[in-house]
């Protein structure tokens, strides 16, 4: 299958693959850290045995979802070099140190803590414990401000200049690291990420609510999470708007791209909701549209003008048929995380939220949604800044790394099989997690001190977990 | 006055050190895990590095983004050079990562994650040396970018320091071991660690003496100034770390063996320096040529210097929280 493709196209695919992997963790552990720290917290403060349940709970989940960022991430870090060592070799100067504060202030920071968080309480005691809590949750925080401050930079480059050499040498850092559209991309990335963690909690909350309604932890979560989707939900539409605006002014061929216009509008160009994309027609065939909406969304006027992909060179397109799709899939979801929240809040008005069945399905629904959002953004993001990887300046076919055809696809296909079985079977043991309610004192084989205290665990009913305990 | 870029060469290179003493005990212990005689031996060996192994991970990282950031031009080199083993150790290490939370999750597939383990260890290790020794071979270059084929790396002496590596980082397990058990699983771990620092010994030894075959470059830095003097000095120091280490085994010292093994590695670390030096990717890329520009050193550099430290009090700290002997029966998370 892979026989025919040339070493850039695999190139590309390897990375796009790793990375979207990547990204499905930290999108989870980042909002997961945080949630962790303050869950701590209120069980510190009013000293609720609800909330520690539940601290006990999703810790040993982050500890499965944070491994798998752990290894999918290191296998990022030398992407780089093995597949573009072209794009290493010249952006280096100016990516490289941000890549490295990046080690220095967070990874470092993760897992040095990370160890006294999930097996030391016992060990320091609560104060330290929570200090501890609290710095992997920092850590995440910064692992994504350094991370989206390199992105950013090749999506907007600033603060530079060229050597003899055709690197790119850093002329101020400060306009490097706070480059045009750094500050929207991480808000809207940390954003998500608290979203997509929202929504995995109140679907795992939802579920064990139809299971039991009067389950306290799970009635706990799934109003904690809903909550947190009604304040964040908003916001995000709000920040993306203004992400959106900020690329109109910095990449615009992306939004052209995004919006599906083809064709400039001199006098206000309509919102096209849906369509088929026709690259070889330049066209969007069967479109539904809305005339001059696009205008008073990104001019803010119904009668602005706006530019369409014929005033790009067609070597400078980005794909139009894959931008257009996944930006509509994280709108569009985006819209029902809104609809979502707007609706726990309606029931809970009416005293119902641990009671509407349906409230609950659809939350276990919306579930998985944050990381469809997640990808789907990406997604924009990334191919809407081809054909170049540094925006207008490096192209990614001058990027690459010389390496033969045949050894991308062999690695491709390595990381395709070894990421479906490693990262399936984590997957599994994460909804087999989450499919336990939180009160579940083993939920693997020795989560809980053996014989603490003479107290005899309770006996997981699960088959996995009924032999094997006594002795482990 | 030193360059910034000799600065930088020798944080990198105790960020690799670092790596490899680090990792290099905890992937001995999954080296060694086949070895344990019950869920209990086992259970104890992969404890006793479970709250730890990912901060030993992250200098490897360091490593490679380090290299990323102030030497571009050898990371641009080194990796498409290394593809396969450097992938290939990429993959191993997902599979041991994996293995310390999954192996708890599931009895029917226990014996997957704990092959994962083992497997996943060993590979990584012998992929590790294999870079090693594709690096001493040297590197082909031409126009800013990697000029070799694809199969390179490949040829016996890069096998031999693979297996090297392998063997060495099992005594660095073994003795690591011997500091954090008691009873039957020490006993075990002393008599293993005996064959194994012979073994390590061995190869330091064969290594050392096919080294200079590779170029013969590496002849003349060990024997001309200032290279002399440590060639001099350096059988003396590594038949006196082996002297310690065989003494506190039949000693039944706990901490001594895992101290000396740490010292033999930090010996050759140091013994290839001085033939790399002052190339960074031998034999034609220097430590001057592939650094980054001024401005870039220098911003890295402000926060290494500020946070290096702090990491390194910090990572001191957590083992201090988890020291002593492990107890099996102390529960997982
Ligand atoms: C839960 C996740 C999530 C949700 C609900 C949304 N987004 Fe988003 N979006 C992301 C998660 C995300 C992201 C994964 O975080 C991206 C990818 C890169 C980035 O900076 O953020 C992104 C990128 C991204 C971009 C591309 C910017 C660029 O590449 O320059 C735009 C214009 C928007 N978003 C706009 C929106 C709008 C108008 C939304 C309203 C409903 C929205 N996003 C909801
Ligand atoms: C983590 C979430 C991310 C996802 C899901 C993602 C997704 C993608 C995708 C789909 C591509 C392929 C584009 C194409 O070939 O058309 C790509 C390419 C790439 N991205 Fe990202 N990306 C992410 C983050 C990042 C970050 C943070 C960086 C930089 C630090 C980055 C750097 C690159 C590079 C260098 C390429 C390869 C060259 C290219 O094909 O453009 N990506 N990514
Ligand atoms: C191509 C770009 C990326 C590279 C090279 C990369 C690199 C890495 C590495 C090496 C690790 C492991 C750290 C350790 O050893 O502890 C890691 C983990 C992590 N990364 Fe990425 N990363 C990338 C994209 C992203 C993005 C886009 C985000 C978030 C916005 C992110 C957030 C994190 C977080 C929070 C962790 C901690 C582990 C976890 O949460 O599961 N990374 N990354």
């Amino acid at each position: 299958m892979f026989d025919t493709m040339t070493a850039e196209t695999l190139a590309r695919m390897q990375f796009a693959f790793t990375v979207s992997f990547h990204i499905i963790f930290p999108a989870f552990s980042i909002g997961l850290a945080s949630y962790l720290a303050v869950l701590n917290g209120l069980w510190l403060k009013t000293r609720d045995e609800t909330y520690l349940t539940l601290f006990n709970y999703w810790k040993k989940i982050f500890a499965v979802a944070f491994g798998m960022g752990v290894v999918s991430g290191i296998v990022m870090s030398y992407q780089f070099g093995t597949n573009w060592s072209v794009f290493s070799d010249k952006t280096g100067p100016v990516l490289g140190p941000l890549m490295a504060y990046e080690v220095l202030s967070a990874f470092f920071l993760e897992a040095g803590f990370l160890g006294i968080m999930l097996f030391g309480r016992e060990r320091v005691g609560d104060k330290l414990h929570m200090f501890a809590t609290a710095m992997v949750a920092f850590g995440t925080l910064m692992s994504a401000t350094w991370i989206l401050s390199v992105n950013s930079w090749m999506q907007t480059p600033a603060g530079y200049s060229m050597n003899e050499l055709g690197q790119f040498v850093p002329e101020d850092w400060w306009q490097i690291v706070f480059n045009p559209s750094f500050p929207y991309r991480l808000v809207h990335m940390v954003l998500a990420a608290y979203l997509t963690t929202a929504l995995v909690v109140s679907g795992v909350g939802g579920l064990h609510l139809l299971r039991d309604r009067e389950d306290a932890p799970a009635r706990r979560m799934f109003s904690m999470a809903m909550w947190m989707l009604v304040v964040v939900a908003p916001l995000q539409i709000f920040a993306g708007d203004a992400h959106g605006l900020n690329t109109l002014e910095h990449q615009p061929a992306k939004v052209m791209a995004m919006e599906g216009h083809y064709d400039s509008h001199p006098d206000g160009a309509p919102l096209i909701l849906f369509g088929i994309p026709n690259p070889e027609e330049k066209r969007i065939d069967y479109a539904i549209e809305i005339p001059k909406l696009s205008s008073l969304i990104l001019k803010h006027h119904w009668d602005a003008p706006l530019a369409g992909l014929d005033t790009i060179p067609d070597e400078d397109e980005p794909p139009v048929m894959i931008v257009f799709w996944s930006f509509r899939v994280m709108v569009g979801l985006g819209f029902a995380m809104l609809g979502l929240g707007a609706w726990s809040l309606w029931r809970r008005a009416k005293g119902k939220l641990y009671a509407d069945r349906w409230l609950h399905r659809t939350a276990i629904l919306m579930g998985p949604m944050g990381f469809v959002a997640v990808l789907a953004g990406w997604i924009t993001t990334e191919v809407g800044r081809q054909p170049f990887t540094v925006y207008g300046l490096l192209r990614t076919s001058d990027s690459l790394a010389p390496v033969a055809a045949p050894a991308v696809a062999a690695s491709l296909i390595a990381f395709i099989v070894v990421y479906f079985f490693i990262f399936g079977a984590g997957t599994f043991y994460l909804l087999r997690m989450m499919n336990k309610p939180a009160g579940t004192v083993r939920l693997g084989l020795r989560d809980a001190p053996v014989r603490a205290a003479g107290i005899t665990p309770i006996q997981e009913t699960h088959p996995d977990d009924a032999h094997g305990v006594k002795g482990d | 006055m030193f360059e910034l870029s000799f600065i930088w060469a020798g944080i990198i290179a105790f960020a690799v050190l670092t790596y490899v003493i680090l990792d290099g005990f905890d992937l001995g212990i999954g080296i060694l895990f086949p070895t344990a005689k019950s869920e209990r031996d086992k259970a104890t060996m992969m404890n006793s590095i479970a709250p730890i192994w990912d901060g030993n991970e992250t200098w490897l990282v360091m490593g490679g983004g380090g290299l990323f950031a102030v030497f571009p031009l050898a990371y641009a080199v080194i990796m498409p050079a290394l593809y396969m083993p450097i992938i290939l150790m990429l993959l191993a290490l997902i599979f041991r990562g994996v293995a310390f939370e999954y192996r708890w999750r599931t009895e029917r597939w226990k014996p997957v994650w704990d092959a994962a383990f083992f497997g996943g260890s060993i590979m990584a290790a012998f992929m590790q040396g294999i870079a090693l020794g594709a690096l001493v071979q040297g590197i082909e270059v031409a126009d800013r970018a990697y000029a070799g084929g694809w199969w390179d790396w490949l040829t016996a002496f890069s096998i031999l320091t693979g297996v090297a590596v392998v063997v060495g980082y099992a005594l660095l397990g073994a003795t690591w071991l011997i500091l954090k058990t008691e009873g039957p699983l020490q006993n075990q771990m002393q008599r293993y660690a005996w064959w194994l620092a012979a073994g390590t010994l061995g190869f330091i030894g064969v290594v050392s003496i096919m080294t200079p075959f590779q170029d013969p470059i590496y002849f003349q830095r060990w024997f001309n100034l200032p290279g002399s003097i440590l060639s001099v000095l350096m059988p003396g120091a590594v038949l006196a770390a082996a002297f310690s280490l065989f003494s506190g085994l039949s000693a039944g010292k706990d901490g001594q063996p895992f101290l000396s093994a740490l010292s033999l590695f930090v010996l050759c670390f140091v013994g290839i320096g001085i033939s790399f030096y002052p190339n960074i990717v031998p034999p034609g890329l220097t430590i001057a040529e592939a650094a980054a520009p001024d401005a870039s050193l220098k911003f890295a550099l402000v926060g290494t210097v500020v946070l290096v430290p702090l990491i390194l009090a910090y990572t001191a700290y957590a083992y201090w929280v988890f020291r002593g002997k492990i107890d099996p029966e102390e529960g997982y998370h």
